[in-house]
């Protein structure tokens, strides 16, 4: 490849016609994680048939989320939306009767200016039900970031102290069955931990994958005293002034920010745990924030890719192209590069220098410390230019999304759809034998169909 | 606003994307917020596409919202007429365009001068129409534009091929199983003597449209795409058309016979009756399989069918007319073009639905129980939920439903595939029906399986033992008219005692 090898990451922003999901796919996974929400996406069939498609076969499991789906009476104001929404989330409440309705507003709700934050409030005193305002369109966010704004939207609901005193009172009769048994553990408990300031950690994850990272942040003696999203609404963690708040996923820059300025949180700034180059990092920093001398991380890491070795072997000295759409791709590319592959490209589509900061020095360092060239970072890219480049560079794998996915097989390059990414468990030293097996399948696959000599199944395009 | 989980057609710009991009070298253009191009992975995923799909967004962002379209969507088409040479480009509105009101018919005319290719905006309105309209809308605009351009031009080609020839209008991208019927289509012809002058829009290049007015008739297998484009070219040269889909062996029969009776008005004199005789007698095995003892055994079995105008009417037709079942109700979504259904079926089946609210499907599956369905993949999930075996017969689709094989439902080798979808379909429930006949290995707590069952009785644990010996596919009947019964007598605990009194008293 004779590609320059830029001393410094560079930054490159494109057109922005690339392909990716709505970011009102976030009820996808996150309806699943807060069990008992309710999602309903105010928007249009569009939005609809996007839904119902993208999500298969989780549409016919009775899904807790609906479309309000919007007429022509609405777009024109000639039905009240207040009465509209009310009307549904009545029917909603009779049906279903969750702990809180997220209204998932959409690109049709904000060209007609729907005032769904003015609405919320006034309708959710009169039901009795929280309505949470989340603004996942595609006008403004890609994909994952979907989650970033019902995750920011959701912060301002975790209760502080005060709330929380008085929800106990409520709970009265429930807090007395539990309360010889928890006394004890809570005591129990408190000793393994090393003294620290509250720590919240945010970022919407499997729960195996959740216990798996509280667990090891337990082995340093940091204590985690509260996830966002957590299991069910009614247990938002408490947030006060002062705690600490640290992310899991990099597209997550919205609800960092407002932990910051609405919520007086201090952020935690580090690579994200993914891959055990990251997971190990992203311990230390936490660590490091709170004083903490980190205990065995680094035989724990080496363990982990000893155990990578098999797969690793199959990717060394390769190369990998991300066209982008979902946001993992800084911290995926770094955890490859770690991985002894190589990285011309990483298509991105938003990128956050700050939020992501910490990450985008660990890429830098990984790339110095493996001896690659520094990835060009594009962000807003343009798929058409993408492929125009792919040709030329003929990478070993790209990662793309679905609608190249197929085009590029039969044109001879290896893919991995990169949704897959997302849906996965990726997170944490247990979890990166699975972001390989993800990247290696293609490979693995190909690697048993090589002397077949049906590489590429497409007859030569005529140049006009 | 509605609360909707599920649609059966989806919105009015994948109408129109499946014309665009099923034609040869015609580039769609979608005037659309991020991540509304999910079409392409559609066609990418469903139809095993091989080839890059011809559609892209002109990305409607917060500053479009600020300062309007114009330039981006003009610059989008002059490019795309760069990078890929089309020889039309499509612009498509979308739910989001519809509202901005942008003059896109201006923005059109002007990247039109610009670019070598033909420029058209899709003629669609979102709120107005579905998947399905707009794809008819669109093939129908395409189809006059090259049209009217050619008599402008003078380079209208004038009269009629030779031999009998014949165009086939409305196989498209994402149809269900049009591939497959398209090639079978293309072989009944060939075994009428009929050539094939165009098939559009799949793999036809618009260049050629021009030529359409050489066949001596069209024809239309699909109800629900096409019928506009032939009403054109009728009206506009006089070009009769057929639009009996050949579903089914006797639905197949009446399309060829119709077809005889217009190329002999034409001047041949073809007698398609021996050919008819041949294939129905001998070569496709489905009139032999209704005459068969298997076929025997599904008289007067229950039977529901749903799905769009085509398939959902010319299943209750074979069911009925060619198999002896029992259709309780035929149901279409396509509330647009009820009549003509209700028409179609009215004679075969009891009752009619018209819906598009999946729920009431469900709901009127679980009240008739009938031994199979016939219907979406929708209708397969609440077969699954209420085990009945389901045939899928219509979109909405899954991948699985585009089969590499070779599945046609149209022609004589169609009704082979017919028949073996609902035998399989019937002789799984009877498979079933037998194992738990000889006692099974039923260990399922749950009695209840209907969608809306908010029961006020209980059962004893006997009872529930004893409900659950019996035959599944009549155990929701039996479970009902129990209640029914416990009900009208007001009692509130089901014990096997009232079980056998209320089957005493019903006959069940």
């Amino acid at each position: 490849m004779n590609v320059a090898q830029p001393q410094a990451l560079t930054f490159e922003c494109e057109t922005g016609n690339y392909h990716t999901f709505c970011p009102i796919s976030c009820v996808a996974w996150l309806y699943q994680k807060i069990e008992d929400s309710f999602f309903l996406v105010i928007g249009t069939k569009t939005c609809g048939y996007f839904l119902q498609n993208a999500m298969g076969v989780m549409i016919f499991a009775e899904p807790r989320y609906a479309m309000a789906e919007l007429e022509e009476g609405d777009i024109s104001a000639q039905l009240n939306d207040y009465e509209e929404l009310k009307r549904l989330c009545l029917q909603i409440k009779r049906d279903r009767n969750p702990s809180v309705i997220i209204w998932i507003g959409t690109c049709t709700t904000e060209i007609i200016k729907m005032d769904l934050e003015g609405i919320a409030p006034k309708l959710e005193a009169e039901i009795g039900i929280p309505i949470v305002v989340a603004r996942a369109n595609g006008l403004d966010y890609a994909f994952t970031q979907g989650e970033d704004t019902v995750l920011a939207s959701m912060l301002t609901r975790c209760p502080d102290k005060a709330v929380e005193t008085e929800k106990r009172k409520e709970n009265a009769i429930q807090q007395l069955f539990n309360f010889g048994k928890k006394k004890e553990e809570i005591a129990a408990e408190e000793s393994e931990y090393v003294k620290h300031p509250p720590l919240i950690i945010f970022g919407s994850l499997p729960d195996p994958v959740v216990t798996q990272l509280t667990l090891e942040l337990k082995k340093q003696g940091i204590k985690v005293s509260g996830w966002l999203p957590s299991k069910r609404y009614t247990e938002l963690p408490v947030i006060e002034e002062g705690y600490y708040a640290v992310g899991v996923n990099p597209f997550l820059s919205r609800t960092a920010t407002a932990f910051m300025r609405r919520r007086k949180c201090k952020l935690i700034t580090a690579p994200f745990p993914i891959g055990p180059d990251g997971t190990r990092a992203w311990i230390e920093k936490i660590c490091s924030v709170f004083g903490i001398e980190p205990k065995g991380l680094k035989e724990r890491e080496q363990q982990v890719w000893e155990n990578l070795e098999d797969y690793i072997k199959l990717i060394r000295g390769k190369s990998v192209f991300f066209m982008g759409d979902n946001l993992l791709e800084i911290s995926l590319a770094r955890f490859l590069i770690r991985c002894g592959m190589s990285c011309p490209e990483i298509g991105i589509p938003y990128m956050d220098k700050r939020y992501q900061g910490a990450e985008l020095a660990m890429l830098e360092q990984t790339c110095q410390e493996m001896g690659v060239p520094m990835p060009r970072i594009v962000e807003k890219p343009d798929n058409y230019n993408q492929l125009q480049r792919i040709y030329e560079l003929q990478p070993d794998l790209v990662i793309t999304g679905m609608a190249y996915a197929n085009p590029l097989e039969a044109r001879g390059i290896n893919t991995k759809w990169s949704v897959e990414f997302t849906f996965a468990q990726i997170h944490g030293f247990t979890n990166a034998r699975d972001v390989l097996e993800l990247v290696t399948r293609p490979l693995r696959r190909n690697n048993s169909l090589k002397n077949l000599g049906w590489d590429k199944l497409v007859k030569e395009e005529a140049k006009v | 606003m509605k609360l909707a989980y599920w649609m059966y057609a989806g919105p009015a710009h994948i109408g129109t994307l499946r014309i665009a991009s099923s034609f040869k070298n015609v580039h769609a253009i979608m005037h659309a917020p991020l991540g509304d191009d999910y079409f392409n992975v559609m066609r990418s995923m469903l139809e095993r596409e091989r080839n890059f799909t011809p559609v892209t967004a002109s990305i409607v962002d917060r500053h479009v919202l600020a300062r309007g379209s114009q330039e981006r969507v003009v610059e989008n088409i002059t490019r795309k007429d760069k990078e890929e040479h089309p020889d039309l480009i499509v612009l498509t509105p979308t739910c989001t365009s519809s509202i901005l009101q942008e003059d896109l018919h201006n923005f059109v005319e002007r990247a039109q001068m610009e670019a070598k290719a033909d420029v058209i905006l899709a003629d669609v309105n979102h709120y107005r129409v579905n998947e399905l309209q707009a794809a008819e809308r669109t093939l129908h605009q395409i189809v006059q534009f090259y049209i009217e351009k050619a008599r402008k031009k003078g380079a209208l080609p004038e009269g009629k091929t030779e031999k009998p020839s014949v165009n086939i209008i409305g196989i498209s991208t994402l149809g269900f199983h049009n591939h497959h019927d398209c090639t079978e289509l293309k072989r009944l012809m060939k075994d009428l003597g009929i050539e094939i002058n165009q098939v559009i829009p799949e793999g036809a290049s618009v260049h050629n449209l021009k030529t359409l007015p050489k066949a001596w008739f069209n024809l239309v297998p699909y109800r629900e795409l096409g019928l506009m484009t032939a009403r054109y070219l009728e009206q506009e040269f006089g070009m009769p058309y057929v639009d009996i889909t050949p579903m089914g062996v006797v639905e197949t029969a009446r399309c060829i016979r119709k077809i005889q009776q217009i190329v002999n008005a034409q001047g041949t004199n073809v007698d398609y009756e021996d050919y008819i005789n041949e294939q129905t007698l001998y070569v496709s095995q489905a009139a032999w399989f209704s005459r068969s003892i298997d076929c025997q055994n599904l008289t007067g079995k229950k039977a529901v069918v749903f799905g769009d105008n085509t398939h959902a009417a010319a299943m209750t037709k074979i069911l009925s007319r060619e198999m002896g079942i029992h259709v309780v109700w035929a149901g279409t979504y396509c509330k647009y073009d009820a009549d003509w259904f209700q028409k179609q079926v009215s004679e075969y089946c009891d009752e009619v639905l018209v819906t598009d609210d999946h729920t009431e499907i469900g709901n009127a599956i679980a009240r008739v129980e009938p031994a199979a369905i016939f219907g979406t993949q929708m209708e397969r999930h609440i077969g699954k939920r209420l085990n009945i075996p389901c045939g899928v017969i219509s979109a909405p689709i899954h991948i699985q439903n585009f089969p590499i094989s070779y599945k046609p439902f149209m022609g004589y080798e169609g009704t082979n595939q017919i028949a073996d979808l609902v035998y399989n379909s019937f002789t799984l429930g009877m498979e079933d029906h037998l194992l738990e006949i000889f006692g099974g290995h039923d260990t399922k707590e749950v009695v209840t399986k209907s969608i809306s069952a908010d029961s006020d009785l209980i059962w004893t644990k006997e009872a529930e033992a004893e409900l659950n010996k019996i035959p599944g596919f009549v155990r929701g009947k039996v479970k009902r008219n129990t209640e029914k019964f416990a009900r009208e007598r007001k009692i509130t605990q089901i014990t096997i005692e009232v079980m056998y009194a209320a089957k005493e008293s019903v006959g069940a």
